[in-house]
């Protein structure tokens, strides 16, 4: 019964991303795309990975959703689009075959039994002190990945940033936006943040023991933001400003001081010291928090666009 | 069959999906839809991959699951930053082609 569920969605997955690739309009290319997103947590959830469903949720759905339907409006004036020539598509479809054939070969012969690290994590996930695995992972065993992926996050911030038009810098990104005050937008934006900021922090802070985390919990106080500036109730912040500047990198500057603080007390750089583990996981966790709900946030509207609010 | 070899081989199948999008359309937001599916046929790959992988109580190896969530989050800050270029080449060209033979263009 299991099995028809996951071959079910398999094949609509599948349906998906060839609609996302072949739909002759590119809004519809994009909300099939936000489906695909969506029914891609399940296929997470069916491989019992609990974390990446609440991150795809959040970030492959969710947020890339709203970025994208954000561009295809934006973009919805550009003239249309020369198409291919049969030769490209010849060729991209006996590349396409060719990659699918040899990953599936190499799929079919992946080795028996499966190397894991699974024994390794469950060893050593008491010095850590956290019991959610995927935590541990992110903030002990690999934090070098994550502070490498919250620098990536900056540069990525500052890449969208600098494609801002001179005359509009050092402005707000985005447009300005506003809403009937009436109207069920800002209704909603009234009534939600409250509540997403209650389930964004509890996501965060349950993400030590249980699934969750900081970028899944950030994801949402960033939505939270994000609406109420939908809804003309806020404004984004200009693009110039210290506190801006000061709290984006807070947060990796805050890791590379805890990861400074391991090389004295622990002997390596961003090793934890025996016994204080999980007080220096959360330090790191919630100085990390801010940056990434701002930068989270930011990505979505993109450069300067205006120097008036 | 196992759940893992299912979404293993059907990750191939959006892989291959992806490539082709990205390959066969001109235009630059269907390359960075396409360009997605893709990136999430390589996470759902890996992702069956740490399946494979469970075991200690865990339903599936912690170390590439974590790895995963990293990559989600890198994979929309990058679509981000081509979703601004897209937007910036629109406004300064008021086009967004790439399929142009003359004159030569590489950007």
């Amino acid at each position: 019964m299991m099995m028809l569920f996951d071959v079910g969605l398999v094949v609509v997955l599948l349906g998906l991303a060839a609609w996302v690739v072949l739909a002759r309009n590119a809004f519809a290319a994009v909300a099939a795309f936000i489906a695909y997103g969506l029914l891609l947590t399940l296929a997470w959830l069916q491989l019992h990975g609990i974390d990446i469903a609440l991150t795809e949720a959040a970030i492959g759905g969710g947020l890339t959703g709203a970025l994208l339907i954000g561009a295809v409006t934006r973009l919805g004036s550009a003239p249309p689009i020369a198409p291919a020539t049969s030769m490209t598509l010849a060729l991209a479809a006996v590349a396409a075959a060719a990659t699918t054939a040899i990953l599936a070969a190499c799929v079919l012969a992946l080795p028996d039994p499966a190397p894991t690290l699974a024994p390794l994590v469950a060893d050593n996930i008491a010095a850590t002190g956290v019991g959610n695995a995927i935590t541990a992972v992110l903030l002990s065993f690999r934090s070098m990945d994550t502070l490498l992926e919250a620098i990536v996050l900056l540069f990525a911030l500052a890449g969208a940033w600098s494609l801002g038009a001179d005359s509009a810098w050092p402005g707000r990104p985005g447009f300005a936006q506003s809403a009937p005050p009436n109207g069920i937008l800002a209704y909603l934006a009234r009534i939600l943040p409250p509540i997403g900021l209650v389930i964004g922090i509890y996501i965060f802070w349950t993400g030590a023991d249980n699934p969750g985390g900081k970028f899944q919990g950030a994801t949402i106080l960033a939505a939270m933001w994000l609406l109420t500036m939908a809804a003309g109730l806020t404004d984004a912040p200009r693009v110039g400003s210290r506190w801006l500047r000061a709290a984006l990198v807070a947060g990796p500057l805050g890791f590379i001081a805890a990861g400074v603080l391991g090389s004295v007390s622990a002997g390596a750089f961003l090793a934890l010291p025996a016994g204080h583990a999980k007080p220096m996981i959360l330090a790191i966790e919630i100085a990390l928090m801010p940056t990434l709900t701002l930068i989270l946030a930011l990505l979505i509207p993109g450069p300067p666009q205006r120097v008036t609010s | 069959m196992t759940d893992a070899l299912l979404y293993g081989l059907a990750a191939c199948g959006l892989i291959g999906l992806g490539l082709y999008g990205l390959i066969a359309n001109p235009a630059p937001l269907r390359k960075i839809l396409a360009f997605n599916i893709m990136g999430g046929g390589v996470f759902l790959l890996a992702g069956a991959i740490a399946r494979r992988g469970a075991g200690a109580g865990f339903g599936g190896d912690p170390v590439p699951q974590a790895l995963l969530i990293t990559g989600i989050v890198v994979a929309f800050s990058a679509t981000a930053l081509a979703v601004a270029l897209v937007l910036r080449l629109n406004a300064v060209a008021g086009d967004t082609t790439l399929a142009e033979p003359p004159p030569a263009n590489d950007d």
